[in-house]
């Protein structure tokens, strides 16, 4: 079968790839693009270790096709830091432990900077609620939670100045 | 030099940030499926669709014809071992019943057994291979529950399994692979004794690790034989020894790389992939990698044991336990393996007991084999247990906690499984539960408050580690052991402690199987304590070697030289007027006094300190729907010396968060041909983000004096106590027992229902 020839911007990067019809986005990121920051955890979109997010929108990137990606801007976990200044969602992630295996952490770096680009004080129960579809088994969730709900501290702080 | 005065601390009870940690935040760490090879290929498995069949014939012609199919592996492909027991991993495995695990001989005994393989130029083509391969199926009889495979009459999973431990040998086949006793004492005398006696039957459903990570490695063979493997796994030497039996090669063959860890929890402590990806990596020539589906890891790996769990508690009116005993039945899934010893062990070893017996059946059934889960077994009898003593607490009006305080081990305490426990703080997690705000804070209508114990051994054992001092004077230290949850931290941390250096001058590297010695692996609770005392005894060794080349360098000898804040002293005004010489010097100088500065140390660690853990559990049962909310935690542990306390408060954390899932929701469920109905993440539930509070951790420091710096383990006592925590806060929200796991909405409203039937007539 003919592959798509594709036209994106990831990470603030032109990228032109060729895929297979079937090929996820993530499958993409991750065989062809060598970006294997985006984990698969369960192909379904349920545990949100592929988390991407696709025009200012998060997305299980297992859940969408390498050829939806025609057009759009997606940012990865690769493009959370800026150069070697981390985003403070990765700075607090570290000075919280809020990370033990580190495999979800990913998924959790790029939904909780998306939640914080929408809401940048949002209170606990919004962010557990908005990082429900993102799985963790290690942490119990609760460094997590203070590692975001800090972050948006530092954010508030900083735009503030 | 002992370390264990907290007060002589510098950097060990300190909260660095992780030395892997950027590399985690930023999507650089490499996990098993991060790895690409030259040329390579991917593979794939065909599975058993039955539960129980005679694999009359394989037909791999047509999938070998695809365009892009470069090999077809079947059980014909891979060596028949004899049965013997090898202790690698977090048990010891029997390597035949791995290998047929890994592929399927004669029967599939799942649904998911592994019956074939194929490699291809690409996922897609492999999926393809898979669907043209033909297996011909006798379908058998199948069973699942426990107690039906414990019947007589039952279909056998296999015909070479005579119950051990009991007299006379059987003399016909069966799935009760051995029966266990652990005893003390005369429990009918201490039942006569007894003043209350309960007696209750529970049950628990199979759970899965479900670790984020699926299953993946990558498999180079070369025509000579020589291997590499890339995997995900608790251990890298544990990759090497069973691949190398599995597939009849020489271990030093095989050099196995380990790949960052997705979690484990003890069900990344066996092979499943490697065997079959080292088959199709001989046959094609070429690299093969194997990524498992998340239904694969449903279908195919290992959760722990569902099992019925009985238990009889005797008691003085005044609450003195006269007597205890419980009878277990573990499902191993199939083959023998259950964690059965370990329940029965565990069962009443936080209690001090004059009369006790545990009983406990290992046995098959047609699901997939189990795999260790965090404090394996132990969960499971603590579920029981901990019910029934709120259950006899109940009947003897007395508080449960106080029940537990009354009766609770202690140092002399002799348990039931041998040891007399020293230096145990379980009575201390009793008190600082007692301490807590949390025990006495009111609740609303609806609400209830549980506590529950819990205990785990922890384990010791094989470890190896290597300190280099580098020419700038930083320190690179190599371990054997994966890192799963912030080990390296607490490697580095040890080893800046001894040397008093910063913490950032050390690197960790978790080496691979050519890099440093033999490691048993990351599993039982045991790499803090094992892995840090060979790491401390290393950095001890180059200390010593610190001093020689000081002496050598000031002609003195090395007995007048004293290492303090990473600096060499002369000791005393009589060793001479010297300044002190840095590491850092020394280091740059170490061509000039004898050579590179290094020490490595292999251990058998002995003397693990057991772990015990005292949980406050409050919920919310919502009448209408069932669904019980945990509206606050509290977890309370005696973890010995916390060296990185945050990464021990995660292990409490996510142990507690894995216990509520366990209670509350999740299970397999299988329909009437033994096929799993819920292989994913939507229908299995583990617990989310919205489902949790916060976890307050209390850790409670009881030195561990056969540790450098009084480690004991920490990562699975923590799993013990939250079911029947949660089972026991349910009772107190409701005045209803729930005696089967998991309490999820559709059970509790029937036994809400049950207690309540005009409730609905009302409506």
């Amino acid at each position: 079968m003919a592959k798509h020839h594709v036209s994106t911007i990831i990470n603030g990067e032109p990228v032109e790839f060729l895929c297979e019809p079937q090929q996820t986005l993530l499958d993409v990121l991750r065989d062809e693009l060598n970006l294997t920051g985006s984990k698969e955890g369960c192909s379904s979109g349920d545990c949100g270790a592929c988390t991407v997010i696709v025009d200012g929108k998060i997305a299980c990137s297992c859940l969408m096709l390498g050829a939806e990606a025609e057009g759009r801007k997606i940012q990865t976990v690769e493009g959370i830091a800026q150069g070697d200044h981390l985003h403070p969602v990765q700075q607090k992630f570290l000075e919280h432990a809020a990370l033990q295996c580190g495999f979800c952490t990913p998924g959790f770096i790029v939904a909780a900077k998306a939640l914080l680009d929408e809401n940048p004080d949002p209170t606990e129960e919004e962010t557990r609620y908005w990082l429900a579809g993102n799985l963790c088994r290690c942490t119990g969730y609760d460094k997590i939670i203070r590692a975001v709900l800090d972050a948006a501290s530092v954010m508030r702080q900083e735009a503030g100045r | 030099m002992s370390f264990l005065d907290k007060a002589d601390l510098k950097v060990v009870g300190t909260r660095p940030i992780r030395p892997d940690g950027v590399d985690k935040v930023t999507g650089r760490a490499n996990f098993g499926a991060d790895m690409t090879m030259p040329g390579m290929l991917w593979g794939k498995i065909k599975r058993s669709p039955h539960a129980h069949a005679r694999i009359v014939s394989i037909n791999t012609d047509r999938a070998m014809a695809l365009a892009g199919v470069k090999a077809v592996t079947t059980r014909a492909d891979f060596p028949d071992i004899a049965p013997s027991r090898a202790f690698i991993g977090a048990a010891p495995a029997n390597l035949r019943d791995l290998s047929r695990n890994c592929m399927a001989k004669g029967k599939a005994l799942y649904e998911g057994h592994a019956v074939a393989a194929v490699a291809a130029v690409s996922p897609a083509i492999a999926e393809q291979a898979l669907e043209l391969i033909e297996v011909e199926y006798e379908v058998l009889p199948h069973v699942m529950d426990v107690e039906a495979a414990m019947a007589p009459d039952a279909p056998v999973l296999l015909d070479d399994i005579f119950t051990s431990g009991v007299e006379p040998k059987p003399t016909k086949a069966s799935n009760v692979a051995k029966m266990v006793r652990f005893a003390k004492g005369d429990v009918e005398a201490g039942f006569a004794e007894a003043d209350v006696v309960v007696e209750r039957r529970y049950t628990t459903q199979p759970v899965h690790q479900a670790y984020i990570e699926p299953h993946a490695c990558v498999v180079s063979v070369g025509p000579d034989g020589q291997c590499t493997i890339w995997s995900s796994s608790q251990g890298q030497f544990m990759v090497r020894g069973y691949t190398a039996r599995i597939v009849g090669a020489d271990i030093a063959d095989i050099r196995a790389i380990p790949a960052e860890i997705g979690g484990g929890f003890g069900g990344k402590t066996i092979v499943y992939l490697e065997p079959i990806a080292y088959m199709l990596s001989k046959k094609s020539g070429r690299a093969v990698k194997i990524v498992m589906s998340r239904e694969e890891v449903f279908r195919a790996t290992g959760p722990t044991s569902g099992a019925v769990v009985e238990v009889k508690l005797g008691a003085k009116k005044d609450g003195r336990l006269t007597a205890a005993k419980a009878v277990l039945k573990y499902q191993s899934g199939a083959f023998p393996g259950s964690p059965v010893n370990q329940g029965c062990m565990c069962a009443f070893a936080s209690y001090d007991l004059p009369n006790v017996e545990t009983v406990g059946y290992d046995v098959l059934s047609n699901r997939p084999k189990v795999a260790a889960y965090r404090a394996p077994g132990s969960p499971i009898s603590a579920f029981g247990v901990e019910s029934c003593l709120n259950e006899l607490a109940g009947e003897l009006g007395i508080d449960p906690l106080a029940l537990r305080e009354m009766n609770g081990a202690k140092d002399g305490t002799k348990a039931a499984h041998g040891p007399t426990w020293v230096n145990i703080g379980y009575l201390k997690t009793l008190e600082a539960a007692r301490g807590t705000e949390h025990l006495n804070a009111k609740l609303g209508p609806n609400q209830g408050r549980g506590v529950a114990c819990g205990f785990w051994h922890n384990a010791g054992g094989e470890s190896s580690a290597a300190v280099h001092v580098n020419e700038d004077g930083t320190v690179t230290v190599t371990e054997g052991h994966p890192d799963i949850g912030g080990s390296r931290a607490s490697m580095a941390m040890m080893v800046a402690e001894v040397l008093g250096v910063p913490f950032a001058s050390v690197r960790p590297v978790v080496g691979d199987t050519t890099a440093i010695g033999f490691s048993a692996s990351t599993g039982g609770s045991r790499v803090t304590f094992a892995g840090g005392m060979a790491v401390t005894q290393a950095t001890q060794k180059v200390v010593e070697e610190l001093k020689k080349r000081a002496a050598v360098t000031w002609d003195i000898s090395p007995e007048a030289v004293e290492w303090k804040d990473g600096k060499a002293f002369p000791a005393g005004p009589n060793a001479g007027g010297f300044e002190p010489l840095p590491l850092e010097e020394l280091a740059a100088k170490s061509a000039r006094t004898g050579g590179p500065i290094s020490a490595e140390v292999q251990i058998n660690a002995q003397g693990q300190g057991p772990g015990f853990a005292t949980h406050i559990c409050d919920v919310e049962v919502d009448r209408e729907t069932g669904h019980v909310k945990i509206l606050r935690y509290t977890a309370i542990q005696d973890v010995g010396r916390a060296i990185h306390p945050s990464y021990v408060e995660g292990q409490m954390q996510g142990g507690v968060a894995q216990g509520v899932g366990w209670a509350l929701n999740e299970e397999y469920i299988y329909d009437k041909d033994g096929k799993l109905e819920n292989a994913g993440f939507l229908d299995y539930r583990v617990p989310v983000a919205s489902d949790m509070p916060m976890i307050e951790t209390i850790m409670v420091e009881v030195p561990n004096p056969r540790h450098p710096f009084g480690a004991r383990g920490v990562g699975e006592v923590p799993i013990v106590p939250p079911m029947a925590a949660v089972a026991n806060a349910i009772a107190d929200a409701t005045g209803i027992r729930l005696r089967d796991l998991p309490m999820s909405p559709p059970r509790l409203l029937a036994a809400l229902d049950r207690v309540a039937p005009m409730r609905q007539a009302a409506e």
